[in-house]
Protein backbone atom coordinates (compact mmCIF):
# COMPACT_ATOMS: atom_id res chain seq x y z
CA UNK A 1 0.00 0.00 0.00
CA UNK A 2 2.75 2.16 1.03
CA UNK A 3 4.74 1.93 -1.62
CA UNK A 4 1.53 2.28 -4.48
CA UNK A 5 1.85 5.72 -2.54
CA UNK A 6 5.33 6.17 -3.09
CA UNK A 7 5.67 4.98 -6.54
CA UNK A 8 2.91 7.71 -7.76
CA UNK A 9 5.49 10.47 -6.19
CA UNK A 10 8.16 9.06 -8.35
CA UNK A 11 6.18 9.98 -11.73
CA UNK A 12 7.38 13.13 -12.34
CA UNK A 13 4.64 16.12 -12.56
CA UNK A 14 3.65 18.94 -15.29
CA UNK A 15 5.38 18.98 -18.66
CA UNK A 16 7.94 15.94 -17.68
CA UNK A 17 5.05 13.58 -17.41
CA UNK A 18 3.56 14.26 -21.01
CA UNK A 19 7.17 14.03 -22.24
CA UNK A 20 7.75 10.59 -20.35
CA UNK A 21 4.47 9.11 -21.72
CA UNK A 22 4.92 10.31 -25.56
CA UNK A 23 9.09 9.49 -25.30
CA UNK A 24 7.84 5.81 -23.98
CA UNK A 25 5.06 5.44 -26.95
CA UNK A 26 7.56 6.31 -29.12
CA UNK A 27 10.23 3.67 -28.32
CA UNK A 28 7.19 1.47 -28.78
CA UNK A 29 6.78 2.60 -32.26
CA UNK A 30 10.34 2.71 -33.10
CA UNK A 31 10.26 -1.16 -31.71
CA UNK A 32 7.25 -2.19 -34.04
CA UNK A 33 7.08 -0.07 -36.68
CA UNK A 34 9.83 -1.50 -39.23
CA UNK A 35 8.05 -4.94 -37.92
CA UNK A 36 4.77 -3.96 -39.16
CA UNK A 37 6.01 -2.29 -42.62
CA UNK A 38 7.89 -5.89 -43.33
CA UNK A 39 4.58 -7.48 -42.88
CA UNK A 40 2.64 -4.88 -45.38
CA UNK A 41 5.12 -5.10 -48.16
CA UNK A 42 5.25 -8.93 -47.97
CA UNK A 43 1.62 -8.48 -49.32
CA UNK A 44 2.57 -5.86 -51.89
CA UNK A 45 1.92 -6.96 -55.47
CA UNK A 46 4.91 -4.65 -57.10
CA UNK A 47 8.53 -6.54 -57.37
CA UNK A 48 9.60 -2.90 -56.18
CA UNK A 49 9.36 -2.82 -52.59
CA UNK A 50 8.81 0.42 -51.77
CA UNK A 51 5.80 1.19 -54.50
CA UNK A 52 2.35 -0.04 -53.31
CA UNK A 53 0.40 -1.82 -56.15
CA UNK A 54 -2.19 -3.47 -54.23
CA UNK A 55 -2.63 -6.63 -52.23
CA UNK A 56 -1.45 -9.95 -53.43
CA UNK A 57 -0.25 -13.46 -52.00
CA UNK A 58 2.00 -14.14 -55.01
CA UNK A 59 5.35 -13.71 -53.38
CA UNK A 60 4.03 -16.35 -50.63
CA UNK A 61 2.93 -18.75 -53.44
CA UNK A 62 6.93 -18.34 -54.63
CA UNK A 63 8.12 -18.90 -51.30
CA UNK A 64 6.19 -22.07 -50.74
CA UNK A 65 7.63 -22.52 -54.91
CA UNK A 66 10.81 -22.12 -53.80
CA UNK A 67 12.83 -25.97 -53.59
CA UNK A 68 15.74 -24.05 -52.08
CA UNK A 69 14.28 -22.36 -49.11
CA UNK A 70 11.84 -25.65 -47.98
CA UNK A 71 15.25 -27.79 -48.28
CA UNK A 72 16.98 -24.87 -46.13
CA UNK A 73 14.39 -25.01 -43.18
CA UNK A 74 14.18 -28.58 -43.25
CA UNK A 75 17.47 -28.38 -42.15
CA UNK A 76 17.39 -25.68 -39.68
CA UNK A 77 14.24 -27.72 -37.93
CA UNK A 78 16.98 -30.45 -37.68
CA UNK A 79 19.41 -28.82 -36.82
CA UNK A 80 17.29 -27.05 -33.96
CA UNK A 81 15.60 -30.29 -32.79
CA UNK A 82 18.68 -31.88 -32.72
CA UNK A 83 21.07 -29.73 -30.59
CA UNK A 84 18.27 -28.45 -28.42
CA UNK A 85 17.51 -31.55 -27.53
CA UNK A 86 21.34 -32.53 -26.71
CA UNK A 87 22.12 -29.35 -24.70
CA UNK A 88 18.73 -29.38 -22.85
CA UNK A 89 19.91 -32.66 -21.41
CA UNK A 90 23.81 -31.94 -21.13
CA UNK A 91 22.72 -28.17 -19.39
CA UNK A 92 20.02 -29.19 -17.04
CA UNK A 93 22.87 -32.14 -15.43
CA UNK A 94 25.65 -29.19 -15.81
CA UNK A 95 22.87 -27.12 -13.68
CA UNK A 96 22.42 -30.10 -11.24
CA UNK A 97 25.98 -30.44 -10.34
CA UNK A 98 26.97 -27.33 -9.90
CA UNK A 99 24.14 -25.77 -7.60
CA UNK A 100 23.56 -28.91 -5.45
CA UNK A 101 27.05 -30.32 -5.46
CA UNK A 102 30.44 -29.55 -4.36
CA UNK A 103 33.31 -30.73 -5.87
CA UNK A 104 36.81 -30.30 -7.18
CA UNK A 105 37.08 -28.22 -9.87
CA UNK A 106 34.07 -26.93 -10.19
CA UNK A 107 35.37 -23.25 -10.39
CA UNK A 108 36.67 -23.82 -13.23
CA UNK A 109 33.66 -25.55 -14.75
CA UNK A 110 31.78 -22.81 -13.75
CA UNK A 111 34.09 -20.08 -15.07
CA UNK A 112 34.51 -21.91 -18.79
CA UNK A 113 30.59 -22.68 -18.75
CA UNK A 114 30.01 -18.83 -18.90
CA UNK A 115 32.49 -18.10 -21.77
CA UNK A 116 30.50 -19.81 -24.79
CA UNK A 117 27.92 -16.61 -23.57
CA UNK A 118 30.09 -13.91 -23.45
CA UNK A 119 32.13 -15.05 -26.56
CA UNK A 120 31.59 -13.03 -29.52
CA UNK A 121 29.35 -14.93 -32.75
CA UNK A 122 32.43 -13.87 -35.13
CA UNK A 123 35.02 -15.36 -32.52
CA UNK A 124 33.18 -18.95 -31.90
CA UNK A 125 32.65 -18.39 -36.07
CA UNK A 126 36.50 -18.75 -36.18
CA UNK A 127 37.05 -21.07 -33.35
CA UNK A 128 34.72 -23.44 -35.10
CA UNK A 129 35.71 -23.00 -38.79
CA UNK A 130 39.37 -23.51 -37.49
CA UNK A 131 38.53 -26.50 -35.27
CA UNK A 132 36.43 -28.60 -37.54
CA UNK A 133 38.98 -27.72 -40.30
CA UNK A 134 42.03 -29.22 -38.32
CA UNK A 135 40.13 -32.01 -36.53
CA UNK A 136 37.70 -33.19 -39.40
CA UNK A 137 39.56 -36.21 -40.66
CA UNK A 138 40.22 -37.38 -37.21
CA UNK A 139 36.43 -37.62 -36.45
CA UNK A 140 35.73 -39.26 -40.07
CA UNK A 141 38.50 -42.10 -38.15
CA UNK A 142 35.59 -42.85 -36.32
CA UNK A 143 33.43 -45.38 -38.20
CA UNK A 144 29.32 -43.89 -38.23
CA UNK A 145 31.08 -40.67 -38.00
CA UNK A 146 30.81 -38.43 -41.20
CA UNK A 147 31.49 -34.86 -40.68
CA UNK A 148 32.17 -33.53 -44.40
CA UNK A 149 28.03 -33.15 -44.90
CA UNK A 150 27.94 -30.14 -42.66
CA UNK A 151 24.58 -31.18 -40.85
CA UNK A 152 26.64 -32.80 -37.94
CA UNK A 153 28.98 -30.01 -37.85
CA UNK A 154 25.83 -27.25 -37.69
CA UNK A 155 24.59 -29.30 -34.39
CA UNK A 156 28.10 -30.13 -32.78
CA UNK A 157 28.56 -26.39 -32.90
CA UNK A 158 25.16 -25.27 -31.83
CA UNK A 159 25.34 -27.57 -28.76
CA UNK A 160 28.32 -26.04 -28.00
CA UNK A 161 27.26 -22.40 -27.25
CA UNK A 162 23.70 -23.84 -26.07
CA UNK A 163 24.63 -25.83 -23.25
CA UNK A 164 25.49 -23.15 -21.60
CA UNK A 165 22.15 -20.81 -22.07
CA UNK A 166 20.35 -23.35 -20.81
CA UNK A 167 22.60 -23.93 -17.59
CA UNK A 168 22.16 -20.60 -16.86
CA UNK A 169 18.54 -20.58 -17.07
CA UNK A 170 17.71 -23.92 -15.07
CA UNK A 171 20.66 -23.08 -12.61
CA UNK A 172 18.58 -19.89 -11.81
CA UNK A 173 15.43 -21.78 -11.37
CA UNK A 174 17.35 -24.50 -8.85
CA UNK A 175 18.92 -21.63 -7.21
CA UNK A 176 15.41 -20.28 -5.38
CA UNK A 177 14.33 -23.54 -4.87
CA UNK A 178 14.50 -25.02 -1.14
CA UNK A 179 16.82 -28.28 -0.95
CA UNK A 180 14.62 -29.39 1.47
CA UNK A 181 12.28 -31.17 -0.46
CA UNK A 182 14.85 -33.60 -2.13
CA UNK A 183 16.22 -34.37 0.90
CA UNK A 184 13.22 -35.27 2.74
CA UNK A 185 12.12 -37.21 -0.20
CA UNK A 186 15.40 -38.94 0.36
CA UNK A 187 14.73 -39.64 3.92
CA UNK A 188 11.83 -41.39 2.97
CA UNK A 189 13.27 -43.81 1.35
CA UNK A 190 13.17 -42.93 -2.00
CA UNK A 191 16.11 -43.78 -4.50
CA UNK A 192 18.12 -41.05 -6.42
CA UNK A 193 16.13 -41.57 -9.55
CA UNK A 194 13.05 -41.18 -8.04
CA UNK A 195 14.06 -37.94 -6.16
CA UNK A 196 14.73 -36.33 -9.31
CA UNK A 197 11.83 -37.68 -11.66
CA UNK A 198 9.47 -37.10 -8.48
CA UNK A 199 10.96 -33.99 -6.96
CA UNK A 200 13.82 -32.02 -8.39
CA UNK A 201 12.62 -32.55 -11.88
CA UNK A 202 8.98 -31.10 -11.38
CA UNK A 203 10.26 -28.44 -9.55
CA UNK A 204 12.84 -27.24 -12.27
CA UNK A 205 10.71 -28.00 -15.29
CA UNK A 206 9.95 -24.27 -15.99
CA UNK A 207 13.48 -23.50 -16.05
CA UNK A 208 14.20 -26.40 -18.37
CA UNK A 209 11.40 -25.16 -20.79
CA UNK A 210 12.68 -21.68 -20.66
CA UNK A 211 16.40 -23.20 -21.23
CA UNK A 212 14.94 -25.19 -24.45
CA UNK A 213 13.04 -22.24 -25.99
CA UNK A 214 16.65 -19.83 -25.91
CA UNK A 215 18.38 -23.12 -27.53
CA UNK A 216 15.51 -23.26 -29.95
CA UNK A 217 15.73 -19.62 -30.64
CA UNK A 218 19.63 -19.10 -30.56
CA UNK A 219 19.47 -22.22 -32.85
CA UNK A 220 17.29 -20.41 -35.23
CA UNK A 221 18.79 -16.87 -35.24
CA UNK A 222 22.44 -18.24 -35.82
CA UNK A 223 23.88 -16.57 -38.69
CA UNK A 224 27.60 -16.05 -38.18
CA UNK A 225 28.22 -19.64 -36.74
CA UNK A 226 26.61 -21.64 -38.84
CA UNK A 227 27.54 -19.92 -42.35
CA UNK A 228 31.66 -20.69 -40.75
CA UNK A 229 30.85 -25.05 -40.48
CA UNK A 230 27.34 -25.34 -43.07
CA UNK A 231 28.22 -27.50 -45.91
CA UNK A 232 27.26 -26.86 -49.88
CA UNK A 233 24.44 -29.52 -48.73
CA UNK A 234 23.37 -28.26 -45.77
CA UNK A 235 22.69 -24.86 -45.52
CA UNK A 236 19.92 -23.68 -43.00
CA UNK A 237 17.73 -21.02 -43.60
CA UNK A 238 18.99 -18.41 -41.50
CA UNK A 239 22.15 -18.33 -43.76
CA UNK A 240 20.31 -19.23 -46.81
CA UNK A 241 18.17 -15.84 -46.03
CA UNK A 242 21.65 -13.85 -45.29
CA UNK A 243 22.80 -14.71 -48.92
CA UNK A 244 19.59 -13.47 -50.31
CA UNK A 245 19.54 -10.36 -48.51
CA UNK A 246 23.23 -9.43 -49.22
CA UNK A 247 22.39 -9.17 -52.53
CA UNK A 248 19.59 -6.87 -51.99
CA UNK A 249 15.72 -6.30 -51.52
CA UNK A 250 12.82 -8.25 -52.55
CA UNK A 251 9.24 -8.66 -51.92
CA UNK A 252 10.56 -12.61 -52.14
CA UNK A 253 12.63 -12.34 -49.46
CA UNK A 254 9.81 -10.25 -47.21
CA UNK A 255 7.70 -12.95 -47.27
CA UNK A 256 10.19 -15.84 -46.37
CA UNK A 257 10.97 -13.02 -43.54
CA UNK A 258 7.52 -12.52 -41.85
CA UNK A 259 7.06 -16.61 -42.25
CA UNK A 260 10.54 -16.51 -39.67
CA UNK A 261 9.02 -13.69 -38.06
CA UNK A 262 5.64 -14.88 -37.50
CA UNK A 263 7.54 -18.57 -36.01
CA UNK A 264 9.30 -16.97 -33.65
CA UNK A 265 7.04 -14.84 -32.24
CA UNK A 266 4.56 -17.54 -32.07
CA UNK A 267 7.37 -19.11 -29.73
CA UNK A 268 7.60 -16.85 -27.67
CA UNK A 269 3.92 -15.84 -26.95
CA UNK A 270 2.85 -19.44 -26.76
CA UNK A 271 6.14 -19.84 -23.99
CA UNK A 272 5.04 -17.10 -22.13
CA UNK A 273 1.17 -18.44 -22.39
CA UNK A 274 2.65 -21.20 -20.96
CA UNK A 275 4.75 -20.05 -18.35
CA UNK A 276 1.59 -18.29 -17.18
CA UNK A 277 -0.02 -21.22 -16.83
CA UNK A 278 2.24 -23.05 -15.01
CA UNK A 279 2.21 -20.06 -12.47
CA UNK A 280 -0.74 -19.94 -11.76
CA UNK A 281 -1.39 -23.83 -11.27
CA UNK A 282 1.32 -23.12 -8.90
CA UNK A 283 -0.61 -20.23 -7.27
CA UNK A 284 -3.81 -22.86 -6.29
CA UNK B 1 37.03 -43.90 19.24
CA UNK B 2 33.30 -44.33 17.27
CA UNK B 3 33.56 -40.13 17.09
CA UNK B 4 36.46 -40.92 14.85
CA UNK B 5 34.43 -43.89 12.91
CA UNK B 6 32.16 -41.68 12.07
CA UNK B 7 33.60 -38.79 11.20
CA UNK B 8 35.66 -41.24 8.60
CA UNK B 9 32.32 -42.24 7.52
CA UNK B 10 30.90 -39.01 7.15
CA UNK B 11 34.02 -37.96 5.07
CA UNK B 12 33.11 -41.03 3.37
CA UNK B 13 29.74 -39.94 2.37
CA UNK B 14 30.88 -36.53 1.33
CA UNK B 15 33.19 -37.81 -0.87
CA UNK B 16 30.55 -39.87 -2.61
CA UNK B 17 28.62 -36.83 -2.75
CA UNK B 18 31.27 -34.58 -4.49
CA UNK B 19 32.31 -37.56 -6.87
CA UNK B 20 28.23 -37.98 -8.33
CA UNK B 21 28.37 -34.19 -8.41
CA UNK B 22 31.30 -34.12 -10.98
CA UNK B 23 29.90 -37.48 -13.05
CA UNK B 24 26.80 -35.57 -12.97
CA UNK B 25 28.78 -32.70 -14.61
CA UNK B 26 30.98 -34.49 -16.56
CA UNK B 27 29.17 -35.32 -19.77
CA UNK B 28 28.81 -31.61 -20.21
CA UNK B 29 32.54 -31.05 -19.33
CA UNK B 30 34.08 -33.60 -21.84
CA UNK B 31 31.68 -31.76 -24.56
CA UNK B 32 32.74 -28.92 -23.54
CA UNK B 33 36.67 -29.44 -23.62
CA UNK B 34 36.69 -31.20 -27.28
CA UNK B 35 33.96 -28.71 -28.90
CA UNK B 36 35.15 -25.07 -27.11
CA UNK B 37 37.93 -25.06 -25.13
CA UNK B 38 40.47 -27.29 -27.84
CA UNK B 39 38.68 -25.06 -30.25
CA UNK B 40 39.78 -21.90 -28.42
CA UNK B 41 43.19 -23.58 -27.79
CA UNK B 42 43.53 -24.02 -32.02
CA UNK B 43 42.52 -20.45 -32.35
CA UNK B 44 45.19 -18.96 -29.77
CA UNK B 45 47.57 -21.56 -31.14
CA UNK B 46 46.53 -19.88 -34.42
CA UNK B 47 47.31 -15.87 -33.95
CA UNK B 48 51.21 -17.10 -33.20
CA UNK B 49 51.94 -18.89 -36.12
CA UNK B 50 52.76 -18.66 -39.30
CA UNK B 51 50.94 -17.83 -42.93
CA UNK B 52 52.41 -19.92 -45.84
CA UNK B 53 53.15 -17.59 -49.22
CA UNK B 54 50.14 -19.97 -50.29
CA UNK B 55 48.05 -18.12 -47.24
CA UNK B 56 47.69 -21.68 -45.93
CA UNK B 57 48.30 -21.66 -41.75
CA UNK B 58 50.91 -23.67 -40.66
CA UNK B 59 51.67 -24.84 -36.60
CA UNK B 60 55.22 -23.97 -36.43
CA UNK B 61 57.97 -21.45 -36.27
CA UNK B 62 56.00 -19.73 -33.63
CA UNK B 63 56.02 -16.03 -33.56
CA UNK B 64 54.37 -12.62 -32.33
CA UNK B 65 53.97 -11.27 -36.25
CA UNK B 66 49.79 -10.77 -36.04
CA UNK B 67 49.98 -9.22 -33.14
CA UNK B 68 52.91 -6.49 -34.15
CA UNK B 69 49.83 -6.30 -37.39
CA UNK B 70 47.65 -4.47 -35.14
CA UNK B 71 49.64 -1.91 -34.79
CA UNK B 72 49.01 -1.04 -38.32
CA UNK B 73 47.16 1.74 -39.22
CA UNK B 74 44.65 -0.48 -41.33
CA UNK B 75 43.70 -2.22 -38.45
CA UNK B 76 44.04 0.30 -35.54
CA UNK B 77 41.10 2.02 -37.82
CA UNK B 78 39.23 -0.94 -38.49
CA UNK B 79 39.78 -1.29 -34.42
CA UNK B 80 38.62 2.35 -33.50
CA UNK B 81 35.57 2.71 -36.19
CA UNK B 82 34.24 -0.42 -34.40
CA UNK B 83 34.84 0.86 -30.62
CA UNK B 84 33.46 4.54 -32.13
CA UNK B 85 30.44 2.53 -33.22
CA UNK B 86 29.69 0.37 -30.48
CA UNK B 87 29.67 3.37 -28.49
CA UNK B 88 27.85 6.00 -30.10
CA UNK B 89 25.26 3.00 -30.11
CA UNK B 90 25.71 2.18 -26.50
CA UNK B 91 25.10 6.02 -25.34
CA UNK B 92 21.92 6.47 -27.62
CA UNK B 93 20.23 3.01 -26.41
CA UNK B 94 20.85 4.48 -22.93
CA UNK B 95 18.99 7.65 -23.91
CA UNK B 96 16.28 5.85 -25.36
CA UNK B 97 15.97 3.47 -22.69
CA UNK B 98 16.76 5.07 -19.43
CA UNK B 99 12.94 6.95 -19.54
CA UNK B 100 11.19 4.02 -21.14
CA UNK B 101 12.78 1.69 -18.55
CA UNK B 102 11.56 4.35 -15.45
CA UNK B 103 8.21 4.79 -17.14
CA UNK B 104 7.48 1.10 -17.24
CA UNK B 105 8.61 0.73 -13.32
CA UNK B 106 6.13 3.79 -12.51
CA UNK B 107 3.23 1.76 -13.78
CA UNK B 108 1.32 -0.69 -11.88
CA UNK B 109 1.42 -4.25 -11.91
CA UNK B 110 -0.48 -5.65 -14.64
CA UNK B 111 0.49 -2.59 -17.01
CA UNK B 112 4.08 -3.19 -16.13
CA UNK B 113 4.23 -6.83 -17.43
CA UNK B 114 2.26 -5.87 -20.40
CA UNK B 115 4.61 -2.94 -21.46
CA UNK B 116 7.51 -5.70 -20.31
CA UNK B 117 6.46 -8.29 -22.61
CA UNK B 118 5.69 -5.91 -25.39
CA UNK B 119 9.78 -4.85 -24.77
CA UNK B 120 10.71 -8.89 -24.80
CA UNK B 121 8.51 -9.92 -28.06
CA UNK B 122 11.00 -7.96 -30.35
CA UNK B 123 13.96 -9.01 -27.89
CA UNK B 124 13.30 -12.67 -28.50
CA UNK B 125 11.84 -12.54 -32.58
CA UNK B 126 14.59 -13.46 -35.31
CA UNK B 127 17.43 -10.88 -35.22
CA UNK B 128 18.49 -11.17 -38.81
CA UNK B 129 14.86 -10.51 -39.79
CA UNK B 130 14.31 -7.75 -37.19
CA UNK B 131 17.93 -6.03 -38.86
CA UNK B 132 16.26 -6.82 -42.36
CA UNK B 133 13.49 -5.17 -41.85
CA UNK B 134 15.30 -1.79 -41.60
CA UNK B 135 17.00 -2.79 -44.91
CA UNK B 136 13.47 -2.32 -46.23
CA UNK B 137 12.91 0.98 -44.69
CA UNK B 138 15.79 2.30 -45.70
CA UNK B 139 15.80 1.93 -49.07
CA UNK B 140 15.78 4.10 -51.95
CA UNK B 141 12.31 4.11 -52.00
CA UNK B 142 12.15 3.22 -48.57
CA UNK B 143 9.50 4.31 -46.12
CA UNK B 144 12.04 5.85 -43.97
CA UNK B 145 13.80 7.73 -46.77
CA UNK B 146 10.25 9.44 -48.30
CA UNK B 147 9.30 10.46 -44.80
CA UNK B 148 12.73 11.95 -43.85
CA UNK B 149 12.99 13.96 -47.58
CA UNK B 150 8.89 14.49 -47.38
CA UNK B 151 9.75 16.63 -43.80
CA UNK B 152 12.55 18.02 -45.37
CA UNK B 153 15.43 16.80 -42.95
CA UNK B 154 17.97 16.29 -45.94
CA UNK B 155 17.21 13.31 -48.74
CA UNK B 156 17.41 10.51 -45.79
CA UNK B 157 19.56 8.53 -47.95
CA UNK B 158 21.54 6.72 -45.02
CA UNK B 159 21.59 3.00 -46.03
CA UNK B 160 25.19 1.69 -46.52
CA UNK B 161 26.85 4.70 -44.11
CA UNK B 162 28.04 4.30 -40.61
CA UNK B 163 24.39 5.80 -39.50
CA UNK B 164 22.67 3.08 -40.71
CA UNK B 165 24.77 0.39 -38.83
CA UNK B 166 24.03 2.35 -35.65
CA UNK B 167 20.34 2.72 -36.11
CA UNK B 168 20.29 -0.97 -36.79
CA UNK B 169 22.32 -1.70 -33.93
CA UNK B 170 20.38 0.33 -31.43
CA UNK B 171 17.02 -1.37 -32.77
CA UNK B 172 18.79 -5.18 -32.27
CA UNK B 173 20.04 -4.20 -28.85
CA UNK B 174 17.45 -2.10 -27.41
CA UNK B 175 16.11 -4.69 -25.54
CA UNK B 176 19.63 -5.59 -24.09
CA UNK B 177 19.51 -1.90 -22.39
CA UNK B 178 16.09 -1.81 -21.67
CA UNK B 179 15.51 -4.98 -19.25
CA UNK B 180 18.87 -4.69 -17.06
CA UNK B 181 17.58 -0.56 -15.95
CA UNK B 182 14.14 -1.86 -15.32
CA UNK B 183 15.36 -4.54 -13.15
CA UNK B 184 17.48 -2.08 -10.79
CA UNK B 185 14.79 0.78 -11.38
CA UNK B 186 11.85 -1.44 -10.40
CA UNK B 187 13.99 -2.46 -6.96
CA UNK B 188 14.28 1.14 -5.90
CA UNK B 189 12.60 2.00 -2.70
CA UNK B 190 10.48 5.05 -3.60
CA UNK B 191 9.96 6.04 -0.05
CA UNK B 192 13.04 7.60 -0.57
CA UNK B 193 12.44 9.39 -3.46
CA UNK B 194 9.29 11.14 -1.31
CA UNK B 195 11.53 11.35 1.65
CA UNK B 196 13.94 13.57 -0.82
CA UNK B 197 10.63 15.47 -1.61
CA UNK B 198 9.69 16.53 1.70
CA UNK B 199 12.64 17.44 2.03
CA UNK B 200 12.30 20.30 -0.65
CA UNK B 201 14.71 18.41 -3.29
CA UNK B 202 12.90 19.20 -6.83
CA UNK B 203 12.02 16.61 -9.13
CA UNK B 204 15.45 16.89 -11.09
CA UNK B 205 17.32 17.09 -7.63
CA UNK B 206 15.32 13.76 -6.59
CA UNK B 207 16.26 12.29 -10.03
CA UNK B 208 19.90 12.95 -9.80
CA UNK B 209 20.47 12.89 -6.54
CA UNK B 210 18.95 9.40 -5.91
CA UNK B 211 17.46 7.59 -8.24
CA UNK B 212 20.22 7.69 -10.79
CA UNK B 213 22.67 6.62 -8.52
CA UNK B 214 20.56 3.29 -7.31
CA UNK B 215 19.87 2.87 -11.28
CA UNK B 216 23.94 2.69 -11.67
CA UNK B 217 23.92 -1.19 -11.55
CA UNK B 218 21.28 -1.21 -14.55
CA UNK B 219 23.09 1.51 -16.34
CA UNK B 220 26.19 -0.52 -16.41
CA UNK B 221 24.88 -3.91 -16.66
CA UNK B 222 22.80 -2.26 -19.93
CA UNK B 223 25.98 -0.92 -21.56
CA UNK B 224 27.78 -3.59 -21.08
CA UNK B 225 25.07 -5.94 -22.57
CA UNK B 226 24.75 -3.44 -25.63
CA UNK B 227 28.45 -2.68 -26.20
CA UNK B 228 30.27 -5.57 -26.31
CA UNK B 229 27.93 -7.03 -29.29
CA UNK B 230 27.86 -4.01 -30.93
CA UNK B 231 32.27 -3.83 -31.04
CA UNK B 232 32.21 -7.73 -32.60
CA UNK B 233 28.87 -7.27 -34.57
CA UNK B 234 28.72 -8.70 -38.04
CA UNK B 235 25.38 -9.04 -39.44
CA UNK B 236 24.38 -5.77 -38.53
CA UNK B 237 26.95 -3.92 -40.58
CA UNK B 238 27.05 -6.81 -43.51
CA UNK B 239 23.02 -6.05 -44.12
CA UNK B 240 23.03 -1.69 -43.21
CA UNK B 241 26.55 -1.14 -43.75
CA UNK B 242 27.30 -2.62 -47.39
CA UNK B 243 30.46 -3.80 -46.13
CA UNK B 244 32.23 -1.22 -47.41
CA UNK B 245 33.79 0.35 -44.61
CA UNK B 246 35.80 -2.83 -42.83
CA UNK B 247 33.99 -2.99 -39.13
CA UNK B 248 36.04 -5.65 -36.54
CA UNK B 249 33.43 -8.28 -36.91
CA UNK B 250 33.56 -8.55 -40.76
CA UNK B 251 37.52 -7.60 -40.72
CA UNK B 252 37.87 -10.79 -38.67
CA UNK B 253 35.89 -13.12 -41.26
CA UNK B 254 38.00 -11.25 -44.60
CA UNK B 255 40.89 -12.56 -42.71
CA UNK B 256 39.95 -16.58 -42.61
CA UNK B 257 37.53 -16.64 -46.00
CA UNK B 258 39.33 -13.99 -48.43
CA UNK B 259 42.51 -13.02 -47.19
CA UNK B 260 43.43 -15.78 -45.78
CA UNK B 261 45.53 -14.80 -43.16
CA UNK B 262 44.96 -17.26 -40.36
CA UNK B 263 47.40 -15.82 -37.63
CA UNK B 264 45.98 -12.33 -38.37
CA UNK B 265 42.29 -13.19 -38.01
CA UNK B 266 43.08 -15.47 -34.71
CA UNK B 267 44.88 -12.48 -33.17
CA UNK B 268 42.17 -10.38 -33.71
CA UNK B 269 39.79 -12.46 -32.42
CA UNK B 270 41.75 -12.99 -28.97
CA UNK B 271 41.61 -9.13 -28.78
CA UNK B 272 37.97 -9.28 -29.26
CA UNK B 273 37.42 -11.96 -26.80
CA UNK B 274 40.10 -10.27 -24.18
CA UNK B 275 37.46 -7.29 -24.58
CA UNK B 276 34.64 -9.45 -24.25
CA UNK B 277 36.01 -10.44 -20.83
CA UNK B 278 37.22 -7.22 -18.94
CA UNK B 279 33.52 -6.14 -20.14
CA UNK B 280 32.12 -8.99 -18.38
CA UNK B 281 34.21 -8.93 -15.22
CA UNK B 282 32.97 -5.61 -14.33
CA UNK B 283 29.27 -6.77 -15.17
CA UNK B 284 30.21 -9.21 -12.75
CA UNK B 285 32.10 -6.82 -10.40
CA UNK B 286 28.86 -4.73 -10.18
CA UNK B 287 26.99 -7.76 -9.22
CA UNK B 288 24.97 -7.92 -12.56
CA UNK B 289 23.61 -11.29 -13.21
CA UNK B 290 20.29 -9.30 -14.17
CA UNK B 291 19.32 -11.16 -17.48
Amino acid sequence: MGKGVARSTAEPMGYSRWLLRAHSLLVFVFFYAPIVVLVVYSFNKSAVVGKWTGFSLSWYGDFLANDNIQRSIWISVKVCVASTVISVVLGTLAALSIERFRWWGQKAFDAVLYLPIIIPDVTMAVMMLVFFGETAELFNVIPGVDLTDGLEKLVLSHVAFNISFVSVVVRARLAGLDASMEEAAADLYASRWQVFRRVTLPQIMPGVLGGALLAVTLSLDDVVVSSFVSGVGATPVSVYVFGMLRKGVSPLINAVSVVILVASMALVVASLVLERATSSQKGK
Amino acid sequence: MPAVATQGLEHQAERAKSRQGFLLGLPAIVYLLVFFVIPLGIVIAYSFATRTRSGRTELNDWNVEAYRRLGEDVVRAVAFRSLWIAVLTTVVCLVLAYPLAYFISTRSPAVRNMMLVGVMIPFWSNFLIRTYAWRVLLDSDGLFTQMVSAVGLGDGRILFTSNAVILGLVYGYLPFMVLPLYASIERIDWSLVEGARDLYASGWMAFRRVVWPLSRPGVIAGSILVFVPSFGAFVTPAILGGNKKGLMGSYIVDQFLDARNGPLGASLSVVVLGVMLVGTLIYFRQGGRTL
